[in-house]
């Protein structure tokens, strides 16, 4: 068990380490009238003349690939772009680089805008699981009534919505119905609490829905599969009655996958959130991408692309990591 | 099949037919639901295949006279910002996502059988560290990776197409070690060696019939999902360019600017994407359930 947590901590290395370079390749083949496009749009954010090899320069592009991952990684130097002094300067360092056009800190940025993808994302995982889980469960222990029916067709219906869609829906017909539509304008969690909670409420219900889809189908096989077993079955004959056996018995022994399930949903969460983000006009890291890609700051897109799989990697590891003290009967070697 | 020795061929043809038939009946019987979807699909396959000849007008021909024009008998589902007639541009889109959703699960098909097929099969150290690829892969949120990628490919069909279908089939080869993996370790593999097969021979011959029925009903599950990133991506600039009709696009930025006004053009493509990705859904399903036992797992 200690062999398998060490095994299992170990290989995050190699698998980071794989990760950065997917994450560095997936900006660098930019090609060449792309370039030419930024020079354009860079020059008229400067106000000053640049010519393509002092954006190449300034993208790193002017070296072999190698050297830019190096530099990236931070093992070995970068030359400022305009004094043209070296220095270490990288993911080593502590530092994801700065913005193409605004000359800002990556890092920092990305930090600032944290809370607001990660309230979105914790409230959707919260409303998806009081969805999920109550009909998941009643939908076992009612298989094949009328119930368990709604409930999975309501829970595929949930999985084909498109939420961008949803949340069009949402924004429009309220708006054409009631004169009501979803207030666009940000508020601070610290400043108002009700309003910002008002903000987040119905992005974070559209998400949740989504994935409450997928973890109510989930729980509903485990709840069925724990049933079967031999252990309720006992439960039963002693004559306890369906509260202790469901309550005290089964759901424990279901609801383990469930955890798993989070760390492998969060990938689709978080492309969930920058779709959020872009219709509710939340100030988030799902924004700060789209802009950036709009703005082809690929430093930025690159520094956002690396932090949000890093949390989606180390949320997995650790899912992996507390599965068997949560399930002492799996026992990995 | 005992009887197969001495029975001359022609007699083969009416006995498939009938398991075909056969299963048919089980589908209808056993998943009404699946059955209907599966009619669903075919219709939709139908107008995309016959979009020119059933819809109405070209989905680029402009009525500027006619612009942000109501369901009317003309058009029967409106028109948009420049007059085009949406029920059109619906049929087009029905096209362009079936298109997108077969020939994208074909590559992810191939891609994931040769990622994860030879990974599963050869197993040791190659395996670990396709296996650590792969982990790194999962883990990079698609519609990141998918709009990063599309940022510098530019919007195209082409690109579209080979951008999912890589993304897809690297992801997806997680299924097909799996089985592969399973396989190996089973006693008619065991004598297919024992019996003098070389390993490559053994793979080919063994291995792969035996997964590639599980392989393309998990993909043949994942059209819907396909279909689904396709609208993404198109609803956020980034999937296909202007001249083609998609469903994801019509909702898009520039499809949203006339909403207030004509809420129907926000209405019907959301509504013929939900209805396609939950037909492919459910039939997934239901033909799951049915063909590959090993895969039931008491949902759905």
């Amino acid at each position: 068990m200690r062999a398998y947590m060490i095994r299992r901590l170990l290989l995050i290395i190699p698998t980071l380490f794989i990760l950065t370079i997917i994450v560095f390749l997936a900006v660098r083949f930019i090609p060449g009238d792309l370039i030419d496009l930024m020079v354009g749009e860079l020059e008229g954010w400067y106000a000053i003349d640049i010519d393509r090899e002092a954006l190449e320069r300034m993208l790193g592009l002017d070296v072999p690939v190698h050297v830019q991952y190096g530099r990236w990684i931070g093992v070995l130097p970068t030359p400022d772009p305009f004094s043209m002094e070296s220095r270490f300067n990288g993911l080593l360092q502590g530092t994801l680089g700065e913005s193409l056009i605004g000359g800002w800190s990556i890092e920092e940025r990305i930090l600032g805008r944290l809370p607001v993808t990660f309230e979105l994302g914790f409230l959707a995982i919260v409303i998806g699981l009081v969805i999920a889980l109550p009909v998941g469960i009643y939908s076992a222990i009612r298989q094949d009534t009328a119930t368990d029916y709604v409930g999975r067709t309501a829970a595929i219906v949930g999985m084909a919505t498109p939420n961008f869609w949803l949340a069009i829906m949402v924004m429009l017909y309220p708006a054409i119905w009631w004169g009501w539509s979803p207030s666009v304008e940000y508020i601070p969690l610290v400043e108002d609490p009700l309003g910002n909670l008002g903000m987040f409420i119905i992005p974070s219900l559209i998400l949740g829905t989504a994935s409450a889809a997928g973890t109510m189908r989930l729980t509903r096989t485990m709840m069925l599969e724990v049933l079967r077993q031999d252990y309720i079955r006992t439960a039963w004959s002693k004559g306890l009655n369906e509260r202790v056996v469901i309550m005290r018995h089964a759901i424990k022994n279901a609801l383990i996958p469930i955890v798993t399930l989070i760390g492998m949903q969060l990938p689709m969460l978080v492309g969930g959130a920058v779709i959020m983000e872009e219709i509710f006009v939340l100030p988030g890291i799902g924004r700060l991408f789209l802009d950036a890609l709009n703005d082809r700051d690929y430093p930025v897109i690159q520094g956002v692309n690396l932090f949000l799989s890093t949390v989606v990697l180390l949320t997995i590891l650790l899912t992996d990591m507390i599965y068997p003290y949560l399930d002492p009967r799996v026992r990995y070697t | 099949m005992s009887d197969a020795a001495g029975i001359p061929s022609t007699e083969i043809a009416p006995r498939r037919r009938s398991r075909l038939a056969a299963f048919f009946i089980r589908l209808v019987k056993e998943k009404p639901l699946g059955a209907i979807s599966g009619i669903i699909i075919l219709i939709s396959i139908f107008v995309a295949i016959f979009a020119d000849a059933l819809a109405p007008y070209g989905f680029l021909e402009l009525h500027l006279e006619d612009r942000l024009t109501g369901p009317s008998a003309k058009y029967l589902l409106g028109t948009d910002g420049l007059g085009r007639d949406l029920l059109s541009r619906l049929i087009f889109g029905a096209r362009v996502s079936m298109l997108v959703g077969l020939t994208v699960t074909t590559i992810s098909v191939v891609i994931s059988s040769l990622i994860g097929g030879v990974s599963g099969f050869l197993g040791g150290k190659s395996d670990l560290v396709v296996q650590r690829f792969v982990d790194a892969w999962i883990a990079f949120p698609g519609l990141l990776l998918l709009l990063t990628i599309m940022s510098i490919v530019g919007k195209g069909l082409p690109q579209i197409i080979l951008v999912l279908g890589i993304s897809g089939g690297i992801g997806g080869s997680r299924v097909l070690r799996s089985a592969v993996i399973a396989i190996k370790g089973s006693d008619y593999f065991l004598a297919a060696e024992a019996v003098g097969n070389t390993k490559w021979r053994s793979f080919i011959r063994h291995v792969m019939p035996n997964v590639m029925p599980v392989i393309i009903i998990a993909f043949s599950i994942s059209i819907g999902g396909v279909i689904m990133s396709l609208a993404s991506l198109g609803f956020l600039g980034y999937g296909l360019p202007a001249n083609i009709a998609d469903w994801g696009g019509m909702l898009s930025r520039e499809g949203r600017r006339f909403m207030e006004q004509a809420p129907w053009l926000a209405l019907w493509p959301g509504l013929a994407l939900t209805i396609t990705v939950y037909c492919l859904n459910m039939l997934g399903d239901a033909m799951r359930d049915l063909l590959d036992p090993r895969l039931r797992g008491g949902e759905g």
